[in-house]
């Protein structure tokens, strides 16, 4: 299985480190051409205008396709706002593959940036987290289910086969949500070898 | 348990810039410009480094006013300049709630002998370093991110070349070199040992490693980053060209496609005037601003 990570901007090397200390093969998405052979994208953290603006509007449109064929993608951060239908203060989604609403920056500025630990539904009651003048979900749409809350707020949604996160798993060597996200990987190749 | 201002939180901002460009403004309005070109952060402040280096007299934080104004301008992080060794400006700018200090041989410094201690502040602080040592230095002084200092406000890349290969070699130095070895090299780069092991755990810097000082085309950006460099800051190279939202998209996209020179040669096309730039050799040695700082 070889997993992709978006290159184009932000924390790139973090998120390979992580997928191959679980041991599994990466590669760097820049543009189309590099989504071939993966099994799933990851969309790192960042800073979403800049790569909003480095992705080209064919890459983003083959990314929507993508995701609503059932291709797994994990976004953290500005990898959330990236995947998410509702962008507060943006007049459209960028790719809209999860049904929530986000509002960028919400945690304030970086001085109110922080760590903690959270309780994560299906994972584990003391995941560390690091939280980056990041996003908060602001609607939730009814198909997508809650994984865990900072502070009444939703911080980690999943819609099927989109992941989110608000804040950076990466940052930390605790590695269970990138191997929660290799699991929907490997549940969806299962599903694909059932219907052969 | 909740935790702010620590030291992963502050390397964690840094880590998010990867691969980005950093550019200078002094108006709101240009802040806007470099978020519409992509850039990942500004840094805010009073005037470029060319023309600092052309007006000449000291030259200081810039005034709360202006920051404030580019802070309520943009949504990407904001950070601001502070002369080496002034912790009350440093003081003044976390208290403002900038995004990210920058304590920077740009300014006319405030110290003779001693860097502010970084450790003390919620606020992220990125220095300049010329060789490993400068840059081990100020990370046990708690910066979260370095950055070449090459020779800033001359649009002359080859001052910030030096000092990436320079730490690249003594990186590698480190790597190569045996525990009873350190301690050695630890006196003649002047760095404290601990980085040194920090550095030997990584197989690298421990933090974000930007260029800064003299870059002014998308080749120059795409070179940087090919010599290992992780961003990109750009001072006076945008502002001070001819056709400054172009350049700027420009070296946005250099910066991220630095390893295809098909794409560099289609972004490099047509962008005007560079900033005029001046030779390293026809700058006195007392106006050199890479000196500065111990």
């Amino acid at each position: 299985m070889i997993v992709g990570v978006l290159g184009l901007q932000g924390a790139v090397r973090e998120h390979v480190k992580s997928l191959e200390r679980l041991g599994t093969d990466t590669k760097i998405v820049k543009g189309e051409a590099d989504l071939d052979g993966i099994s799933g994208l990851v969309l790192p953290g960042g800073e979403s205008t800049a790569i909003s603006l480095l992705a080209s509007g064919s890459l983003l449109e083959r990314l929507r396709r993508m995701a609503g064929e059932g291709f797994p993608m994990f976004g953290t951060c500005a990898g959330m706002i990236l995947l998410s239908r509702e962008v507060d203060g943006a007049p459209s989604p960028y790719i809209g593959a999860i049904d929530i609403g986000v509002r960028r920056n919400a945690s304030g500025r970086q001085v109110d940036s922080f760590e903690t630990i959270l309780k994560v539904e299906g994972i584990g009651e003391d995941v560390p987290a690091v939280f980056i003048r990041a996003p908060y979900v602001t609607r939730l749409g009814e198909r997508v289910v809650p994984m865990a809350l900072y502070a009444g707020a939703v911080v980690m949604a999943r819609e099927e086969n989109v992941l989110v996160t608000s804040f950076h798993p990466e940052l930390t060597e605790d590695l269970r949500i990138h191997r929660y996200f290799l699991g929907m990987i490997e549940e969806k190749d299962e599903a694909k070898e059932g219907e052969g | 348990m909740v935790e702010k201002g620590t030291y992963r939180v502050k390397s964690g901002l840094a880590e998010m810039l990867k691969g980005g460009v950093i550019m200078d403004v002094t108006t709101a309005e240009q802040a806007k410009i470099a978020e519409e070109a992509g850039a990942v952060a500004v840094m805010a402040l009073e005037r470029v480094p060319a023309d600092i280096r052309a007006e000449g007299g000291v030259a200081r934080m810039a005034d709360p006013t202006k920051v404030k104004e580019i802070m309520d301008a943009v949504s990407i992080p904001v950070m601001a300049k502070v002369r080496i060794g002034h912790f009350a400006e440093a003081q003044i700018l976390q208290a403002l709630q900038v995004d990210y200090i920058d304590e920077s041989e740009v300014l006319t410094p405030a110290d003779p002998d001693y860097h502010i201690d970084k450790w003390e502040f919620t606020v992220p602080f990125v220095c300049g370093a010329r060789n490993l040592g400068e840059a081990c230095r100020r990370i046990a002084e708690g910066a979260a991110m370095i950055r070449t200092k090459g020779e800033p406000g001359t649009g002359n890349v080859i001052e910030a070349v030096r000092h990436m290969r320079l730490m690249n070699e003594q990186i590698r130095r480190v790597l190569s070199a045996d525990e009873s070895e350190l301690m050695t090299i630890a006196k003649d780069f002047g760095a404290p040992l601990e980085i040194l092991h920090a550095i030997r755990d990584a197989g690298r810097l421990p933090v974000v490693n930007f260029a800064a000082g003299g870059i002014a085309t998308p080749a120059d950006a795409a070179m940087m980053m090919q010599l290992g460099c992780d961003g990109i800051f750009v001072g006076s190279g945008i502002f001070k060209s001819s056709d400054p939202a172009r350049r700027a998209r420009a070296i946005v996209q250099a910066t991220t496609h630095y390893n295809d020179p098909d794409i560099l040669a289609e972004i490099s096309a047509g962008l005007g005037e560079a900033m005029s730039g001046i030779a390293i050799e026809q700058i006195p040695e007392a106006e050199m601003m890479q000196t500065r700082g111990k």
